[in-house]
C-alpha cells in the first residue's frame, strides 16, 4: 500500500502561512514527520489562499526535497503549476490528477511522458461526480484507454473513484468500495487504486474512527494507494493490520513495529 | 514471449565474514537462487565443515571412520578440512562444554578453540554447546577470544538471545538467529535482536534444517517464503540462510545404515535440495559430501556469468 501524507496542503491555515513566509523549518518538520510516520510520498498543494501558486510549488519541491527524498504527488488543478513542480523534483513524481475530460488527459499525459511521472486519475468529468458504481467505471476506462493510447503502464496509472463524505452522499459508500474493486479488472497489470481518505469524514466529529474503518474496507476491496494523514496512528495501525490479514506481510508478534522497520 | 518478471524491492542483504584474502561474502541477490535471468546473484553460496573440538564419540560409525585418527585432534582435524576440502569455512561447535558430555569448563574450551583459531585461515562460524545456561557462560568467552576475527557465532532463540547478542554487538561478530521451522518465529527473533541495538545486517538465519526424508520440505517452504516477503521489501526477513545439513543427515537412518555412500549422498542430496530453497552458507560434515557440493555451486554458479 501507497501511503500519501497529505498534511503539506496550503488548505491548512498553518501551512499556508509557513508557504507564503517561506518558513522552511515548518514545511521540512511537516515532511519528516509524515515520512517517520509511514508515509511512502508526499502529496503538496499549494493552497487555495496561494498568490502565485507555480513559485510556491517551486519552493516547496524544493525544501522539501532537502528533507526527504520520498516521491512527491504534485497536486493542483493548474497543469502549469504541476509542471513548475515536475521540473524541480529530483525522484519520480505523481502528478495529482487528471479528469476523465479528453482535453484535461492529454494536456497531463503528455507531462506524465515527458517527465516519466505517474498519475492520478479521477473518476469525473465536467458533467460532475458519478452518483454510481456504472459511472465511475465507464469514466476510469474511459481514463485507461486515454493512458494505454500514450503508451503509460498501467501500473503508474492510479484510479480514484472519488470518495463522498458519508454525510453527504451515505448511499455511495458501498458503491464507491465495490469501483475500487472493479478498477482492478480494468486491464492487465492491473492499475493502482487510489482515495482521498479524509474526504469521507468531512464535516462528521468522528473523523479517525470513519477514516480507519473505510480504508480498511477499502484494502480489502483492492485499494492500492490513499493519501490520508499518516500522523493518525490508530489510522496506520489498522491499515497495516488490514494488510497483515490479506497475507501482504508475513505475522509475527510485533507485526506492526516489524512493518515500521520496512 | 515477454517474461513476465516480479520487481525485487529489497535484495537480501550482503554479509561479510572473516578478514583478509579468506573473507567471505554471501548474500546481496535480488532473484531466487541461480535464476540468473530474473535478477544479481552476486555472491555464490558458500560451504563450510563442521568439527567437534572434541572427539566424536556418537556419529555414525562410517562418518567417524572417514575421519581417522584427525578426530582425535581438533587442530589436526581443521587443517585437514581446510586441506582436503577446500571448505570457505570452518564450523568449530564446542560440543566438549555440554554438561552431558565432557562438561569442560569454558575457559578449557576457549582454550582449545583459540588453538583451532590459529590454526586455519578461513573464517570461522562457532557454535555453543547447545545447553543454554551453559552456552551463557561459554558464548561471552568465545566472542572476547575471537574478537577481531569477525565470527559467525550461535545460536540464538526466541527463548535465549539476550547474552549472546550482547556479547556478539561488543566485540563485532556476526549472530545465528534459529527458529523451529516457523517463519513468524523467525521474524520476532530477528526483531528482539535487532531491539537490542544489533545491526540486522549481521544476522544469518537457521530456519532449523530438516534432512531429505525427514521433513526437507517444511523447511523449503519456510526458506522460499521468507525469499519472497524479503524481495517484496520485508527487512526482518532478509537475512542469508545457513543449514545445518551434516548435523542432520548424519541422524538418519539412511545415513546410519547405509553404508558411507548412503550417508554421503544423503548429505549431498539435502544440501543441493537446500541450495535451490536459497540457502548461502551450507554447513557440511563428510569431507566427501563437502567437496561434492562445492564443485557443484560452482557448475550452477558458471551458469550466470
Amino acid at each position: 500500500m501507497l501511503v500519501i501524507g497529505e498534511l503539506i496542503n496550503g488548505m491548512f491555515r498553518d501551512v499556508a502561512k509557513a508557504i507564503q513566509n517561506r518558513e522552511v523549518d515548518i514545511i521540512q518538520h511537516l515532511a519528516e514527520e509524515q515520512v517517520n510516520a509511514g508515509a511512502d510520498a508526499l502529496d503538496i498543494n499549494t493552497g487555495p489562499y496561494s498568490k502565485d501558486p507555480k513559485a510556491d510549488m517551486k519552493w516547496l519541491v524544493e525544501s522539501i526535497q532537502k528533507a526527504t527524498n520520498v516521491s512527491l504527488c504534485l497536486d493542483s488543478t493548474r497543469a502549469d503549476v504541476i509542471e513548475e513542480g515536475l521540473k524541480a523534483v529530483k525522484s519520480r513524481a505523481i502528478i495529482n490528477s487528471t479528469s476523465a475530460d479528453v482535453e484535461k488527459m492529454e494536456t497531463i499525459f503528455a507531462l506524465v511522458k515527458k517527465h516519466k511521472a505517474q498519475v492520478i486519475g479521477i473518476a469525473m468529468d465536467k458533467s460532475g461526480v458519478p452518483n454510481d458504481k456504472a459511472k465511475r467505471i465507464e469514466l476510469a476506462s474511459r481514463i485507461v484507454a486515454k493512458a494505454m493510447d500514450f503508451g503509460i503502464a498501467s501500473e503508474d496509472l492510479f484510479l480514484d473513484p472519488i470518495l463522498f463524505p458519508v454525510n453527504v452522499g451515505q448511499e455511495q459508500e458501498k458503491e464507491i468500495l465495490e469501483s475500487i474493486r472493479e478498477f482492478r479488472q480494468l486491464c492487465t497489470p492491473a492499475p493502482n487504486t487510489l482515495v482521498g481518505l479524509s474526504n469521507i469524514s468531512q464535516g462528521t466529529n468522528t473523523r479517525s474512527l470513519l477514516n480507519r474503518t473505510f480504508l480498511t474496507m477499502a484494502v480489502a476491496n483492492g485499494l492500492t494507494a490513499a493519501i490520508l494523514d499518516p500522523l493518525d496512528k490508530e489510522l496506520m495501525n489498522a491499515l497495516i493490520t488490514a494488510e497483515l490479514i490479506l497475507n501482504k506481510n508475513i505475522y509475527c508478534d510485533s507485526f506492526l513495529e516489524a512493518y515500521r522497520k520496512r | 514471449m515477454e517474461l513476465l518478471k516480479e520487481k525485487c524491492v529489497g535484495p537480501i542483504n550482503e554479509l561479510e565474514i572473516g578478514s583478509g584474502v579468506y573473507a567471505v561474502k554471501v548474500g546481496g541477490q535480488t532473484c531466487m537462487p541461480f535464476l540468473f535471468q530474473e535478477g544479481r546473484m552476486p555472491h555464490a553460496p558458500v560451504t563450510a565443515v563442521e568439527i567437534l573440538d572434541c572427539e566424536p564419540v556418537d556419529w555414525p560409525e562410517d562418518l567417524v571412520k572417514s575421519l581417522g585418527s584427525r578426530a582425535k585432534d581438533p587442530v589436526v582435524w581443521a587443517k585437514d578440512v581446510l586441506s582436503e576440502t577446500h571448505a570457505n569455512m570452518l564450523c568449530v561447535r564446542l560440543q566438549s562444554a555440554h554438561p552431558d558430555w565432557v562438561n569442560r569448563s569454558s575457559d578449557d574450551a576457549v582454550s582449545v578453540l583459540k588453538k583451532i583459531a590459529l590454526a586455519v585461515d578461513v573464517p570461522l562460524i562457532v557454535i555453543g554447546c547447545g545447553d543454554d545456561e551453559k552456552d551463557n557462560d561459554l558464548m561471552p568467552k568465545v566472542s572476547q577470544a575471537l574478537k577481531g576475527y569477525n565470527a559467525l557465532l550461535g545460536v540464538a532463540s526466541q527463548n535465549n538471545y539476550k547474552t549472546i547478542t550482547a556479547t556478539c554487538l561488543a566485540d563485532g561478530h556476526s549472530l545465528i538467529a534459529e527458529s523451529p521451522i516457523d517463519v513468524n518465529i523467525a521474524k520476532q527473533l530477528n526483531i528482539l535482536v535487532s531491539d537490542m541495538g544489533f545491526d540486522p545486517r549481521r544476522i544469518v538465519m537457521h530456519p532449523t534444517t530438516a534432512s531429505l526424508g525427514y521433513g526437507m520440505e517444511y523447511t523449503y517452504s519456510i526458506m522460499e517464503r521468507s525469499r519472497q516477503a524479503a524481495f517484496m521489501g520485508d527487512k526482518m526477513l532478509a537475512m542469508p540462510f545457513i543449514l545445518f545439513i551434516g548435523a542432520e543427515t548424519w541422524r538418519t537412518k539412511e545415513s546410519k545404515d547405509g553404508g558411507v555412500l548412503g550417508g554421503v549422498n544423503w548429505e549431498i542430496a539435502t544440501a543441493v535440495s537446500m541450495l535451490q530453497a536459497g540457502a548461502e552458507i551450507l554447513v557440511m560434515r563428510h569431507f566427501a559430501a563437502a567437496k561434492s557440493v562445492s564443485k557443484f555451486v560452482e557448475l550452477l554458479m558458471k551458469r550466470g556469468r
